[in-house]
Order: structure tokens, then sequence, then C-alpha cells
């Protein structure tokens, strides 16, 4: 029988590998868990208001994202708008050339995963690097990253330390520290030669138009140092009303990610350099990517748009710890992501519809969600959008004929009861192929169908 | 999400679950008999079958409005419905609205979810019931099944069961994670489905408790079918049958 896409790279996941992605995540989880109770008495109450706060930025996502548009260039930044992902990789490519510019840096972004950037560039001959380490781990394997906030979580130190070798960065030495310094002496070059750094964004506020940008290494900030040009992607969602909301925002975002009450550094860019503010970038382009959202907002399955990216519901998440995140096939995995990624696919959409079956609908990724969305009901809309489109699913049983019997009370009745004779079959020779999968590595109990109703019935009688 | 002014009354209409009605006799009986001790009178809509859930996961939504139209039907009126599954009774409260949602007759099914409890959120979050009466001297390891998450299930439930004299409810790791269970999920997602249910296993386990109980058959069915083929059997009971138990040990 065929199988599923995900339950396949699950069953031949290398155990090792499995194991780090599992006790990675389930640390994430209890941090996450243990910073937000101490800090606050009703987490709760506080996911919500963030969940309404960011309902509310993208239900008015047209006037913030006008308004946001004014106040950037108020401040003196270039704004762009991209429609699909080769305009966004466009508008990035035709900035540089225009600037003659050879050479970027990148702090980590998810759109520029989303949108190929590093591809598009090394296409056009202008060299990208990623400064962000672990995002640089996985530039220079050829690889991609399996978790939006810790890209490497499926790799151990004695990999990195082999690519460090491979790519002529030192001699073997496995040591995290030996590593991260070795890391550093290349970046340091890397920045000062940058003709562009580009970030993404983790906030904009439309009523101030400061972009905010958290990050734990301060690459972000080294990026935007030496390079006389900022280019920040930024998906349409990540417009927030107003500054004030960044209190709640922020103070969620870091706890949930990583467990930190705030990330090492929190930047608010306010524009470029100015005469009376004269370090940074001279130039500062912000460009607007809709990348499929204006479709998802227009779908029943717009709270996607809510979220913040801190990553808490791939770590809780027991079919993420099982798969891992390339299982995902898409530059978004976990729950988030087997909601977004056949959204954002558009009509490819078929292509990733089994994503949002790769979940036991268990709902603790809606429970650890700072802005709390509904993410098993989104799966389960996707799931009625995937029958309706007939996209392939292999080992889901049919269900027509279930409903006709649950339906017919008195057939009912009858097959809770004839269905005893099951209990005379050894149950691996049941002809019930959807049954087989489940006996492989589970027993069932023997079948006494009708004896409740029995029961209840002679209790009346007396 | 659940309604909040749903009824008390103590005739009550008892959804028994189709796995009760195929596998688990002793666990609606159990129901039955627990509901009677705090003095209800228990109805059983005899042509009721199943929530509908399994075609609701598999996102045949349409199949599955068939099944709850026939339930909302079966479970006309205004009396309780009580559901000793979490997971049943969270598809009829939630799932079914969800389902429903561009539906005409969302009114009716509404007023159904309106009406539903879980068994222990209805004991104690219903009836007001504090304290048990009864003895079970036993070590329990109490799973709480994902669909009572945001509900007050697993809360009553734990103070119904700490408040059993000889009963002891030891902790374990991971506590929030799924037993991989999740309906068609466990046939379609066989591998993922079993290791999770393992860990699960592992977990519960931690403290050696006599029993691992929960409120709903479908994680324990799952949890015990994966230890009995493992070869390292547990004993399983529903939270229900801990209750009827505890008071036949009353004296």
């Amino acid at each position: 029988m065929a199988e599923q896409k995900v339950e396949l790279f699950a069953r031949r996941l290398d155990h090792g590998i499995q194991k780090a992605v599992h006790s990675n995540s389930a640390a994430g989880t209890e941090k996450r868990y243990n910073v937000l109770g101490t800090d606050y008495s009703a987490p709760d109450d506080l996911r919500r208001l963030a969940g309404q706060i960011r309902q509310h930025s993208i239900e008015y996502l047209d006037t913030y994202l006008e308004q946001a548009e004014q106040s950037l260039k108020r401040q003196g930044a270039h704004v762009h708008f991209a429609v699909t992902a080769e305009d966004a990789c466009r508008a990035v490519s035709d900035i540089l050339k225009k600037a003659g510019a050879k050479k970027v840096v990148k702090s980590k972004s998810m759109i520029s995963e989303e949108i190929y950037l590093n591809d598009h560039l090394g296409t056009m001959g202008i060299e990208s690097v990623e400064t962000d380490l672990g995002e640089y781990i996985i530039q220079i394997d050829g690889d991609h990253p399996s978790h939006i906030v810790k890209p490497i979580i499926h790799k151990n130190r004695r990999d990195i330390a082999k690519s460090f070798e491979r790519e002529g960065l030192g001699d073997y030495n496995d040591d995290p520290e030996t590593i991260t310094r070795r890391a550093r002496v290349f970046m340091r070059d890397k920045y000062l030669q940058a003709d562009a750094g580009i970030t993404g964004a983790n906030f904009v506020s439309a009523e101030s138009g400061r972009l905010v940008l958290v990050t734990n290494e301060g690459n972000s900030r080294f990026c935007l140092a030496a390079p006389k040009i900022h280019i920040a992607l930024v998906g349409i969602e990540k417009v927030i009303p107003s500054d004030a909301d960044l209190a709640v925002l922020l103070n969620l975002l870091g706890r949930s990610a990583t467990g930190q009450q705030l990330t090492v550094y929190t930047e608010f860019i306010n524009g470029p350099a100015r005469t009376d503010r004269p370090s940074g970038p001279q130039e500062m382009h912000v460009i607007f990517v809709d990348n499929q959202r204006s479709q998802i907002l227009a779908s029943d399955c717009r709270e996607i748009l809510r979220c913040i990216r801190c990553g808490a519901c791939l770590n809780v998440c027991p079919v993420y710890r099982q798969a891992s995140g390339h299982a995902y096939r898409s530059v978004y995995p976990g729950p988030l992501g087997a909601v977004l990624s056949p959204l954002l696919a558009g009509k490819k959409f078929k292509e990733l519809a089994d994503l949002p079956k790769a979940s036991s609908l268990c709902g603790a990724c809606n429970e650890v969600c700072p802005v709390d969305i509904p993410i098993p009901d989104l799966l389960l809309r996707l799931r009625n959008r995937g029958h309706q489109e007939h996209a392939p699913s292999p080992g889901t049983p049919p269900m027509g004929a279930f409903a006709k019997l649950a339906s017919s009370p008195l057939i009912w009745r009858f097959a809770m009861k004839s269905n005893k004779v099951m209990n005379l079959v050894p149950l691996e020779k049941l002809p019930l192929p959807y049954l087989q999968p489940w006996l492989k590595t589970r027993t069932l109990p023997a079948w006494r169908g009708g004896e409740f109703r029995s029961w209840m019935k002679s209790r009346h009688k007396k | 999400m659940q309604s909040a002014n749903r009824p008390t009354d103590r005739t009550v209409q008892l959804m028994a679950t189709c796995l009760c009605d195929a596998f688990f006799d002793d666990v609606a009986r159990a129901t039955v008999e627990v509901l009677e001790h705090v003095g209800c009178e228990v109805e059983f809509p005899e042509n009721q079958t199943c929530c509908g859930q399994p075609a609701f996961n598999c996102g045949d939504w349409s199949a599955s409005r068939e099944v709850m139209r026939h339930t909302a039907r079966v479970f006309d009126g205004s009396k309780p419905v009580i559901v000793p599954s979490g997971s049943c009774a969270a598809m009829l409260f939630h799932g079914a609205p969800l389902e429903f949602e561009k539906e005409k007759d969302l009114p009716t099914i509404q007023k159904l979810a309106n009406r539903t409890w879980e068994l222990a959120d209805f004991l104690v979050n219903g009836l007001g019931i504090e304290k048990w009466s009864g003895r079970f001297p036993a070590r329990i390891a109490f799973h709480r099944a994902c669909h009572t998450r945001g509900t007050g299930s697993a809360e009553a439930a734990l103070k119904l069961l700490e408040s059993i004299e000889g009963l002891e409810v030891v902790p374990f790791g991971e506590a929030e994670q799924c037993c991989g269970f999740g309906g068609t999920f466990s046939v379609s997602f066989p591998h993922v489905s079993s290791s999770m249910g393992c860990l699960k296993l592992e977990h519960l386990t931690e403290m050696n408790p006599d029993f691992i109980v929960s409120g709903d058959m479908s994680c324990l069915m799952h949890l015990s079918g994966l230890a009995e083929r493992g070869e390292k059997p547990v004993k399983t009971l529903h939270f229900a049958q801990i209750l009827q138990t505890a008071l036949h040990r009353h004296g």
C-alpha cells in the first residue's frame, strides 16, 4: 500500500537525528513553559491578547500596510511591493545592480528562504553570505533549515566540524567554542567587504515605520554596520498597528521561541543614516512581499497569518519530534508549516495537501502558540479542502460507507452484534486492509458489540 | 469552545460512544452507575451510533455531517448530553459547529453542542461534586486526553480521583504529549503513531503505577494495544471505572 510521505520520511529517518530533534525540541518546550509560568500569572490571557492584536492587524492589513509605507517613507526608506517570489528576488537584485553591489551579507530571514533568494543572487553573480551561524552551516552544506528558529537542529557538532574542515576554516575541531570563533573570524571580513546587508523583519510598526529585528548573535547589527545599503525583506503580514503592541508581542516572542525573556539583541531601525544620525547604511529599502499572503487572507485559514515565527509549535509537536523538519518538504515545517506551506504553494496546493494530515490533532500547538492560532481547526479545514479537491491521501480509509452505517441505527445495531464473529478469526486474517497497519504494532480488544445495550435493556425491565 | 451555560438537570442522555458500544461495555456501565450514584436518571437513546469524528478527521466533512445530523436527531431535546470521552464530547461541542459553519442547520447543531458535557466536567463543574466517596488503594498515572485541552475536564477528573481514599496520582515526564492515537492517523501514519505511543508508555510507566488512567478509551486502547504487542502489558482503567470501583469498596 502507498505510504504517506511524512510517515515514510520518519520511518527512514536516522535514529541519531531523530533523538537530537526530539531532545532539542523537548528542551525548548520545557524552557518556554518555565519562563512563561514564572514571569506571568496568566500567560494564556496574554496569548489571547496577542492573538487579538495580530488578528486585528491582518483584518485591517490594507490600512496598516499603507500607513506603514507612508511612515517608512517619512523615515527616508524606499518602499517596494513584490507580488510573487520572483518579483521579490528581482527587486533585491535590481537594487544591488543599480548600486553596482557584488557582495552581500545576510541575517536570518525565513522569507528569503521562501523566495530562494540566495539561489537567485548566485545566478546574478552576487556573493551572498549567511551570517547567522546556523544558517551559514546550512549554506556551506547546501542544506535546508529544518526548524524556523534552530535551523540546524538536525545536525551535531561533529557534522559541523567536518563541514568547517572541508571549507578550509581550520583543522577538524568539534569544540563548539572553537567552531564559533572560527566562524566569527571568517564573518568579520565578510561584513567589512559587503556592499549591502539583507535582513528580514520580525515586526514593522505602521504608526512609526520602525522595523524590529530580534537576534541572539548580533549578526544583523554587523550586517548594518559597514555596508552602505540595507535591504529588508518583509512578509506583508508582519505589520502591526503601533510600537505599543510590541510590549505584548516581544515579551511573548523571546519566551516562546527560546525561553528567553528577551533575545540578546532587539533592534529598532528607524530609517537610513541622516545628518543628525550619521551611522548605519546610507540607503534603506523595505520590500513587502505578498507571495500568496493575500490569497491566504481571503481564505478560511487567515488566522495562520498571525504567526510570529517563534517555533514553539514545532518544539511541542509530537509528529515533528518523530519526523524532523525535512519531512515537511517545505520551508516551514511542523504544525505551522503543515498549514502555511500548502497555502503558500498556491495552485500547487495538492502537492502539499498531505501535510495537514500529518497530525494527531492533539492541539498542543494551539496550547503553546503565543498568538493563539487555532492550528488544529486550520489543519481540519485544509483536510476538507484536500478531500474536495481529490488530493491523494494514501492510507486514509474512505468514509462514505461508514457514514451510511452510522446514520442507519438498525443496521448499526445489527453490525455491532454480528461483528462478534471477528472474535473467532485471528486478527491478522481479517479482510480489512485499513486494520492491518494498526495490528502490526498493536492488538485489539475482544469485540463486545451490543453487550452494553443488552445490559441497559435488562435493567429497565426490572 | 464549550458553552458557558450548559444545562445541569439530573435527567441526562448518555452518549456511550462507538468504542464503548463495540468494545468497552464495562466503561459504559461504569458511567451509568456513577451518574446514578449522584442522583441522575440516565436515558440511553438507542438509535445512537457514532459522533462522526472519523470522517471529520479524514477531511470528508459531508460524510461526517451526515452522521452528525443523525446524532442531532437522536439527541433531540434540552437535557444534558453526557459523554464518557473527551474526544467524542469535543466532536459534539467543537468539531460539529466547525463542520457546520457554512450550513443552514448550524443552529440545531449548536444547540446540541451547548448541551454536551464530558463526564468528569459534568460531575464537577456541572453538578458541583467536589469529593468522591469510597476507597481505591492504588497508584495511578493519569493521561490527560488531548481533546480535553482548554476544557475543565482533566482538572475535574483529577480533583475527584485525588479525593478517593488510598488513591495516589503519580507524576511523569512530557505530560502534555499525545498518546499517538489520533483516530485514522493511527492507521495512515502507523510508524509515527506507534513511536509516539511507545514514548508515551515510557513516560507513563516511569513511576511504575498500578494503572494507567484516562477519560478516553481511544487513548487507552491504543496504549494497551501497543504495550501488549511489545510484550510489556499495562493495566488501564477509564476514570469512570475507578469511581465505580471505589463506591463498591465503600462497604
